[in-house]
């Protein structure tokens, strides 16, 4: 037993002991005896992310011209779709298109989104509307599997923006109105990087002075862009220096220059070759190293964690979700649902209710006045059969008053001639007498 | 807009680009995370399973200070969690071990798989309403990633219990079945333990958590073979012993010392690599991914479902409750407008009736008003005419009696002249 414990002890002395309570409600720290091989953990999870393959969605905004596809191109090595686009659109669209790279063991899924007529047009104050709607569009299709009863997220094709790479125009002077804006609007919603395009129009002296330049008016306007993560002890030193060389002046270039004994990516000017390699040529090497090496992974957890969050909150208060009640109480899930869906059916029905009674009002008063209308018109015809009435009778009145004539005229004509028959028969007698006496 | 899934091209890379690193990042992310696991312990009393949890995880999880449930009495199924940090190769591991003192010591065992799938069902809730919330920070994965249920060491088959709480648990998490203090069995006994306990399992078809395939072929054969070991035979101990010049765990035997890291002795090597090295991981995914997920969507299911045909909403499983609740709103706007617009048609016939009908009547009425009006002024006109004729008789006849009376004046005139004449006798 005594050799026992001595045992422990010593073995104690070689392990890993816990000293704080870090993680975990009441989670104690407890000294291990041996090696259990947990330490795997980080490695099986690589290996189950490298069989599943990566995904990677890069937007690119900026005007026509300032060398976003060509940029796309030498960063990744590749060419990738598209023609140059002409200064003609009518407004801002988007392009995007799928690519499936390997490099190593490591497979990635990589889609490059581009903005077709950024800048172009004389009124410019909607044009950042289609490139908000295409991030928040993808932000809603994500939302709307994850609400699915029966979901597959794990297959699920993210096809959120995880970096916004925003191209400013190397005047060398300050950012344009249009930058501001649109940063604006897109910060909340993706990681920005801005960078310098064209940066080899730019003197040295004076790139230092418009990054200067830029910084404090990106700082001064509350654009909030994307910072290279220091919480990390390993990449914190690089990432906190490369902060500070934000924004990236870069130079893009698919063309090949013989330097020495080397073909390297550059463009060729009377006046000297820039190598886009070259890091005292421009900062391409940095952004290569800053947006894919070092710091991809967290460019797609912010956008998970912060940006679709935000999102997601927003879109579900907008739809009257609430995580608790006026008395604090929390609600759980199936409760929500079903006082939503009672709301809901609540709202549906009641609207129904009013088309009804709408309806039954209209109804009455259609019927009265109808009824109105029947009582005037019969009211108008009886009156015109009183008319009528009155009219029969004079003509009554009339036809009597002929008739009684009539018979007056005809009893006197009667009686005229029966006194003329009577006086022609004593006439005619006195005539004969006359003529019998004439005769004797 | 999602025209991003149209078509995906393949591209060479044709120079160094940096995406490579990716499983580096990944792999630093995780060590700042930390992981965390929890598992749970199910079997009858008596049957080793603190002193294997120890062994596993070369800890005492339960000693002096914490003691393990099976030194507690219990009279029902207790579901007990003892939550510990172990840090190991800079990577830091919360562990929980989920222990069921009880569990099958009772003389009636009905349901007494009923406290440990409620525990199961509330750690996937909590997960749930966590997901679900409209603020939602951190989510700790508390859900059981594995079960580990072990089997006495009868050597004759699978008990009623064993059989029904599988049955009962192997759609709600990882049930991994284990012969437990196999040092009581000849390897020939275990062997025929373990072919009739996996032959029961396939009877009662028990879905036992699989270890999944690798891509290499090598690693294949190994899990092949580990396959056919299946369930695993384990023995555990906390005690130390040195045996040929060796320190290892085992017990202590007069004939001997069964070494529990021997992989002729028992299983537990395997299991130990399987169960932490490389197969953690996809514990916790199989657990998250298929346990949690036919959890989640029945619940949801029944919630959404509340009150409605369930015929309709089959096919609407795939579609999220708020793009449901859209959708039914925007029938209902359809069937308003629907609604509205028939009954304007009603609405406008019937008072296109009504007012024909009125105007039919008035028309009527009109109609006879004419009728009478003609009747009347014809007979007016008769009257006139009768009139007419009337006075013009009378006024013939008149006329006609005033010649009359003329002439019989004359004629008595000329009588008078007769008669002063003396022509009248």
């Amino acid at each position: 037993a005594g050799s026992e414990l001595a045992l422990h002890l010593n073995s104690l002395s070689k392990t890993n002991v816990i000293k704080k309570w870090s993680k975990g409600e009441g989670a104690r720290g407890v000294p291990l005896s041996g090696h259990v091989g947990f330490d795997s953990m980080p490695d099986q999870l690589v290996n189950k992310s490298v069989n599943h393959g990566f995904c990677f969605n890069i937007l690119c905004v900026g005007e026509t011209g300032l060398g976003k596809s060509t940029l796309m191109d030498t960063l990744f090595n590749t060419k990738f779709e598209g023609e140059p686009t002409q200064h003609n659109q009518p407004g801002v669209t988007l392009k995007s298109n799928t690519y499936e790279l390997q490099e190593s063991n490591v497979r990635l899924k990589l889609t490059v989104v581009n903005t077709v007529g950024f800048g172009d047009q004389i009124n410019k104050e909607d044009s950042y509307k289609s490139i908000v709607e295409f991030i928040d569009a993808q932000f809603e299709a994500y939302l709307q599997e994850e609400l699915k009863i029966k979901r597959t997220l794990h297959s699920y094709h993210d096809t959120r923006i995880h970096a916004c790479l925003y191209f400013i125009a190397p005047t060398g002077h300050s950012l344009k109105s249009l930058d501001l804006v649109t940063m604006k609007k897109l910060d909340s919603k993706v990681n920005i990087i801005p960078i310098i395009a064209k940066s080899d129009a730019i003197s040295k002296s004076e790139l230092a002075k418009f990054k200067i330049k830029i910084t404090s008016e990106l700082v001064s306007n509350g654009v909030q862009i994307y910072q290279f993560p220091t919480d990390d002890e390993s990449v914190a030193e690089i990432n906190s220096t490369m902060n500070s060389h934000l924004p990236f002046a870069v130079v893009g270039s698919t063309e090949e220059v013989k330097i020495g004994n080397k073909m390297v990516k550059a463009r060729q000017y009377p006046w000297g070759t820039v190598q886009v390699e070259n890091e005292t040529h421009c900062d391409f090497v940095k952004l290569r190293e800053m947006l894919i090496r070092v710091n991809m992974e967290d460019l797609r957890e912010q956008t998970h964690t912060r940006h679709y969050e935000l999102y997601r909150r927003c879109k579900l208060e907008e739809m009257g979700f609430k995580d608790t009640d006026p008395d604090s109480k929390p609600f759980s899930l199936q409760e929500t649902y079903e006082a939503k869906r009672n709301e809901f059916m609540g709202e549906l029905q009641k609207k129904e209710e009013e088309m009804r009674q709408m309806f039954v009002q209209r109804v009455k008063e259609k019927e009265a006045e109808l009824k109105e209308a029947e009582k005037e018109l019969h009211e108008k015809f009886d009156r015109l059969k009183k008319l009528h009435q009155d009219e029969k009778k004079k003509l009554e009145e009339k036809k009597k008053s002929l008739d009684d004539e009539v018979n007056t005229f005809k009893q006197k004509k009667t009686a005229a001639e029966l006194l003329q028959n009577q006086a022609q028969q004593a006439g005619g007698s006195t005539t004969l007498k006359r003529d019998k006496e004439r005769k004797k | 807009m999602r025209d991003m899934m149209d078509m995906i091209h393949q591209r060479n890379l044709e120079g160094y680009v940096g995406f490579a690193n990716l499983p580096n990042q990944v792999y630093r992310k995780s060590v700042k995370r930390g992981f965390e696991f929890t598992l749970m312990v199910v079997g009858e009393s008596g049957l080793g399973k603190s002193t294997l949890i120890n062994s596993l995880f070369l800890t005492d999880l339960y000693s002096k200070d914490y003691p393990g449930p099976s030194h507690r009495i219990k009279k029902t199924v207790q579901v007990e969690q003892s939550k510990v940090l172990i840090k190991e190769g800079g990577v830091q591991l919360t562990l929980t071990i989920v222990d069921t003192p009880g569990f099958g010591d009772a003389v009636d065992n009905s349901n007494c798989w009923q406290p440990v799938i409620n525990y199961i069902d509330s750690k996937c809730e909590d997960f749930l309403n966590a997901e679900s919330r409209v603020n939602r920070r951190s989510m700790p994965d508390n859900r059981v990633h594995c079960c580990l249920y072990f089997i006495a060491p009868s050597g004759h088959g699978l008990k009623p219990l064993d059989i029904e709480f599988m049955k009962r648990l192997h759609d709600k998490v990882n049930v991994i079945p284990l012969i437990a203090k196999a040092d009581t069995l000849t390897p020939e006994e275990c062997h025929l333990f373990k072919k009739q306990i996996m032959k029961e399992i396939q009877e009662h078809k028990i879905k036992i958590y699989e270890f999944p395939d690798v891509d290499e072929d090598e690693d294949n054969k190994l899990v092949r073979k580990i396959k056919e070991k299946m369930p695993l035979a384990v023995v555990g101990s906390n005690v130390v012993i040195e045996v040929n010049g060796k320190k290892v765990r085992g017990r202590q035997y007069p004939w001997g010392v069964a070494e529990v890291e021997n992989g002729e002795h028992c299983d537990f090597t395997v299991l130990r690599n399987m169960l932490i090295r490389t197969h953690m991981q996809d514990l916790k995914d199989v657990t998250n991914n298929v346990h949690y997920e036919n959890y989640r969507s029945k619940k949801l299911a029944a919630v959404t479902c509340n009150g409605v045909d369930t015929s309709k909403t089959k096919g609407q499983l795939t579609k999220s409750p708020l793009a449901q609740m859209e959708e039914e709103r925007r029938e209902h706007v359809m069937k308003m407008k629907k609604m509205e617009a028939e009954m304007e048609q009603v609405f406008e016939m019937k008072v296109k009736e009504k007012k024909q009908k009125l105007k039919d009547s008035e028309a009527e009425l009109e109609r006879r008003h004419e009728q009478m009006k003609r009747n009347l002024e014809a007979q007016y006109k008769e009257l006139e005419e009768k009139r007419r004729v009337f006075e013009e008789e009378k006024a013939n006849w008149e006329a006609q009696q005033r010649i009359l009376e003329q002439q019989k004046l004359d004629a008595s005139k000329t009588m008078e002249k007769n008669k002063k004449k003396g022509k009248i006798f």
